[in-house]
């Protein structure tokens, strides 16, 4: 069973929605939709899996539907039609206080503008949730002060959020959603709002993070880098509509369609694709000449040996960790594997 | 779509019929109307000048009706009239029984605090509060019962508008209905509630404070329903999504942060309630107003003056003392930056 499955899942804004169903189904577009109805579809018949542990990155650009999708997993928005399970269990069956109490427990959510109380200090902020789960107030301060301590804020628990930089705004909300202990974490466009260099900082902190604690992250962004450094598993939503799931390797190297195609042809290629994915087995790799080779890792990314292989114009061999050679790849496959699209 | 367009015909002709009803009604009932009907298609004279029997009975009507009200209902109002009287005569006693110079201390203390401790503002209140009775020893009792008016006519606007506001602001549906009646609260000319005061309650403060918070709280209820709307929207949701009840977001995020704007609303209610005081004067409420009257009765234009100043003066006392609460409070939630850092 997935931690989060989410069922066909639609949403459309407007006066009437259900009166546009129908339409809808039967596949009408979000223009035509719009044209005809007055009515705005933010998810068209979306359905995905979402794995315990693992972090689910969900892109497109802006009005595809992204944070609608992200809001409708705890429920601050109501779906149309459609079943969103999360550990087995359909949120949409909660009841107010059912509501209530899976928020407290089970998922915290980062803000793309960071949704910090401004009247709060950093540490009643990183508190909330505790505060809301009804922890008494010394174990909330001692919590708090862990986390804070966790994402690098310490001695600032006493001040303002708008006494602080951005990066130093989104880590206390980062650590607000630590802080609730709960197994998924949303983050909603968490690092978009980032300078770039603040932004990869925090990437950094997150992957260290989430190499602790193993928690489900379902994170949403805009930026096609962020989601192959991120994500276990990549969805690409275009209008409303999932275009295409798959890892970063798969969402490449074998774009859906156009649209997605459009969106990683400018991507640096050798920073994603590891040495085993464009390699040929042994058995397949007889033509290959052997007398000029350079020994590189299986999992080490083309980027890493690239330079090397160009200098000295020779071919390569992968092997495993344990030095076993798996396969070779060709000076002339890795370029075309680099220029592909 | 048809069953709504056929809902605005049948209420348009409902309008209809009611204006010819009202129309008949007005003719039958007027006494001076011709003989028999017949006559104003023969003698068109009607047309040019208002006919006298084209007059809505609306004044006998509400003369009725408040005639009604009081006979049956009466107790009621006496019961209100006692208990607003009871608590007006205990403020106000206790104010004019206090040593003048205590009552120059308290609100200098209370200016002192309200403004963060600012001493400039602090002996600025203190020396407007000390020439209210320096102009004239009698006007230092005429604003102490002007203030005493006003205090209690504050306390029921936020005893009665800050709920109002809150309804108003969450709910679009309960906001659409009240705001017309706000404004009609405030377009209706002061003068033509202070009369079904006087009907109902009888000559005195009682009206006088009826009036003063018909007229004084729009502007509170008005801003305490922007006020919460207009915090940040993302920081409600993070309220939500860490499964804050509607109570805890109401009382932890919502009104904390929409503070500034309902004390500016207080300060507004404050201000509005001190000029209808005065105009309230015209039905015999004692204080300050009944000063300028007198001036004006006898024409004694020094007269006059005077009590015009310390009317002034006993504003600039009471919009410093609420508006910098205000400010203090907005300076705390958001606290500018460290200069240096």
């Amino acid at each position: 069973m997935s931690k989060i499955e989410i069922k066909n899942v639609y949403k459309i804004f407007g006066n009437n929605p259900q009166s546009v169903m129908p339409m809808v189904k039967d596949g009408a577009n979000k223009e035509e939709v719009l044209e005809q109805t007055g009515h705005t579809v933010g998810l068209d018949n979306v359905s995905l899996n979402i794995e315990e542990g693992e972090t689910f990155v969900c892109m497109g650009l802006s009005g595809s539907g992204k944070s609608t999708l992200i809001r409708h997993l705890n429920r601050l928005i109501d779906p149309t039609d459609g079943e969103i399970l999360v550990e087995g269990t359909n949120v949409m069956s909660f009841n107010k206080e059912q509501l209530i109490d899976f928020r407290r427990h089970k998922m915290s959510m980062v803000f793309q503008r960071f949704g910090l109380f401004p009247h709060k200090t950093v540490l009643q902020n990183v508190g909330y949730g505790l505060e809301m789960q009804g922890k008494p107030e010394d174990e909330r301060d001692r919590t708090a002060m862990e986390k804070i301590e966790a994402v690098g804020l310490t001695g600032f628990e006493n001040q303002f959020p708008n006494q602080l930089s951005g990066g130093m705004q989104q880590r206390v909300g980062l650590a607000r959603a630590l802080a609730t202990d709960s197994d998924i974490m949303l983050m909603d466009e968490a690092f978009s709002a980032l300078d770039p260099l603040i932004r990869s900082d925090m990437q950094k902190q997150l992957l260290d993070l989430q190499s602790e604690l193993k928690k489900t992250i379902v994170f949403i962004t805009h930026d096609l880098d962020e989601s192959l450094r991120l994500g276990d598993h990549i969805g690409i939503l275009n209008a409303g509509k999932l275009v295409q799931v798959g890892t970063p390797v798969d969402i490449i190297m074998n774009p859906a369609d156009d649209y997605v195609k459009a969106f990683v042809k400018d991507v640096n290629r050798a920073k994603v694709i590891k040495a085993k994915v464009v390699m040929k087995k042994t058995e397949e790799a007889n033509d290959i000449d052997k007398s000029n080779l350079i020994k590189v890792n299986e999992d080490q990314f083309i980027e890493e040996f690239l330079p090397q292989i160009v200098c000295s114009n020779s071919n390569c061999e992968v092997v495993d960790k344990s030095g076993n050679v798996k396969g070779y790849i060709s000076n002339k496959e890795l370029q075309t594997s680099l220029t592909k699209s | 779509m048809d069953i709504k367009k056929n809902k605005k015909l049948f209420f348009n002709i409902g309008l209809l019929v009611f204006f010819v009803w009202l129309l008949i009604i007005s003719y039958s009932s007027s006494k001076r109307k011709p003989e028999n009907v017949g006559e104003l298609l023969n003698d068109f004279s009607w047309l040019q000048k208002w006919p006298k029997w084209l007059d809505l009975p609306l004044m006998k009507w509400i003369n009725v009706g408040f005639k009604k009200l009081n006979e049956t209902y009466g107790f009621i109002f006496e019961a209100i009239n006692n208990f607003l009287l009871a608590m007006l005569m205990a403020l106000k006693n206790f104010l004019i029984l206090a040593p003048w110079p205590a009552v120059v201390l308290g609100v200098t203390v209370i200016a002192y605090f309200a403004s963060g401790r600012k001493i400039r503002t602090t002996v600025f209140v203190g020396f407007c509060t000390f020439f209210i009775g320096f102009l004239h020893p009698i006007f230092w009792q005429k604003a102490i019962e002007t203030t005493a008016i006003m205090l209690i006519s504050i306390f029921l606007c936020l005893v009665f508008g800050m709920p109002v506001g809150i309804l108003m602001s969450r709910a679009e549906r309960i906001r659409n209905k009240i705001l017309p009646v706000l404004d009609l609260m405030q377009t209706i000319p002061a003068f033509v509630y202070l009369i079904p005061g006087i009907m109902l309650f009888g000559l005195g403060a009682v009206p006088a404070i009826i009036a003063t918070f018909i007229y004084a709280v729009p502007p509170l209820v008005r801003l305490t329903d922007l006020g919460i709307r207009l915090v940040d929207k993302e920081v409600i949701e993070a309220a939500d999504a860490f499964g804050a009840s509607k109570k805890q977001k109401l009382w932890g995020v919502q009104m904390p942060l929409a503070l500034p704007n309902i004390m500016q609303g207080i300060n507004q209610c404050t201000m509005m309630a001190l000029s209808m005081v005065v105009i309230a004067s015209m039905i015999g409420t004692r204080g300050l107003g009944d000063e300028v009257l007198l001036g004006l009765q006898q024409l004694n234009v020094g007269r006059a003056a005077e009590a015009g100043i310390a009317i002034v003066l006993l504003a600039i006392v009471l919009d410093r003392i609420t508006q910098s609460y205000g400010e203090t409070l907005q300076e705390r939630r958001a606290p500018e930056k460290k200069k240096g850092k």
